[in-house]
């Protein structure tokens, strides 16, 4: 069996392709609205993977991808602290976290 | 980083089984509490991969926002609306979740065709390792100055918004009659406002 040496860049972004794609599966069939929000956070973090490697394989002097994962971590935070509220308030209201009973909007 | 390739290729290896096990699991796994759990794991070996990427504050900042802040504030949200409640059946769901399953199968392989076609420009620059947290400092106060300044505004009206989200009122007195309010019935006595049929 012949291993490579290094790990490839590839690798990297391969493993950041499946943890959206599972982040993208969650959020469009989760039932649950906390578990929505853990799914968004599941994307993001794929996206941060994709950009770290990119700062380190392609980028290892300005480490701008570094520097973008960081204000990403940053809006993710806020992100979630806001969706979280915004789901208690609509738990309070409508005394349940079920997705398909959230269609108050639905034409 | 410098250890030996052959730890790093077994490093590797494990956290990508785990990051990808825990993912499933967080999607997947019927009791939202152990998904919450394994998302704190997913987090952790995301972290492990940064370090593998000579990215040792972005790993550290990644435990202290993800697993400190976020997980924990999901745990406290998962504990607030834990009515165990039936879920209705719905018509068409095993065949929405193939659908779904097919477009995200689609866009995995999208995804690592691109990652697999596109002439990246390896090798790059020589990594400069453990002076990336001086780097960093330098680009978040030289050219990421205005952004860095916005994250803060950011963060202050999100603090702001799930506060005045999240906050339930509470009044002294009782609006109708006048009386002192019981406070200790604050929590049973309230009557949700849009309560359908279900």
């Amino acid at each position: 069996m012949n291993l490579p040496t290094e790990i490839p860049l590839q690798a990297y972004l391969v493993l950041a392709a499946i943890l959206f794609c599972t982040g993208v599966w969650g959020l469009i069939n989760s039932r649950n609205a906390v578990r929505v929000l853990m799914s968004i956070e599941l994307m993001l973090n794929a996206v941060n993977i994709n950009l770290m490697a990119f700062s380190s394989y392609l980028d290892g002097q300005l480490i701008r991808g570094q520097v973008f994962a960081i204000f990403v971590i940053t809006v993710a935070a806020a992100e979630a602290a806001v969706g979280l509220a915004i789901l208690l308030s609509l738990y309070r209201n409508r005394e349940t976290v079920d997705m398909e009973r959230f269609n108050l909007l639905r034409w | 980083m410098t250890i030996a390739s052959t730890t790093q290729l077994i490093c590797f290896a494990a956290l990508s089984i785990t990051l990808v096990v825990g993912a499933f699991g967080v999607v997947l796994l019927p009791n939202i509490v152990y998904s919450a759990f394994l998302l704190a794991g997913v987090f952790l070996s995301v972290s492990g991969l940064y370090l593998l990427l000579n990215a040792s504050f972005v790993a550290a900042a990644q435990i202290l926002v993800y697993v400190g802040a976020v997980n924990v504030l999901i745990l406290f949200a998962i504990m607030l609306v834990n009515k165990r409640e039936d879920l209705s059946a719905i018509p068409g769901l095993a065949l929405r979740r193939v659908l779904s399953a097919a477009v995200c199968g689609g866009l995995f392989l999208l995804l690592v065709r691109v990652a697999f076609t596109t002439p990246w420009a390896l090798p790059g620059p020589a990594s400069i390792g453990e002076e990336a947290t001086a780097r960093i400092g330098e680009h978040l106060f030289s050219d990421y100055l205005l952004p860095f300044e916005l994250a803060s505004v950011l963060l202050l009206m999100a603090m702001i918004g799930a506060i005045v989200l999240a906050r339930r009122d509470v009044y002294t007195s009782d609006v109708i009659t006048g009386e002192p309010a019981d406070q200790g019935l604050i929590e049973k006595a309230r009557t949700p406002l849009l309560t359908s049929k279900p």
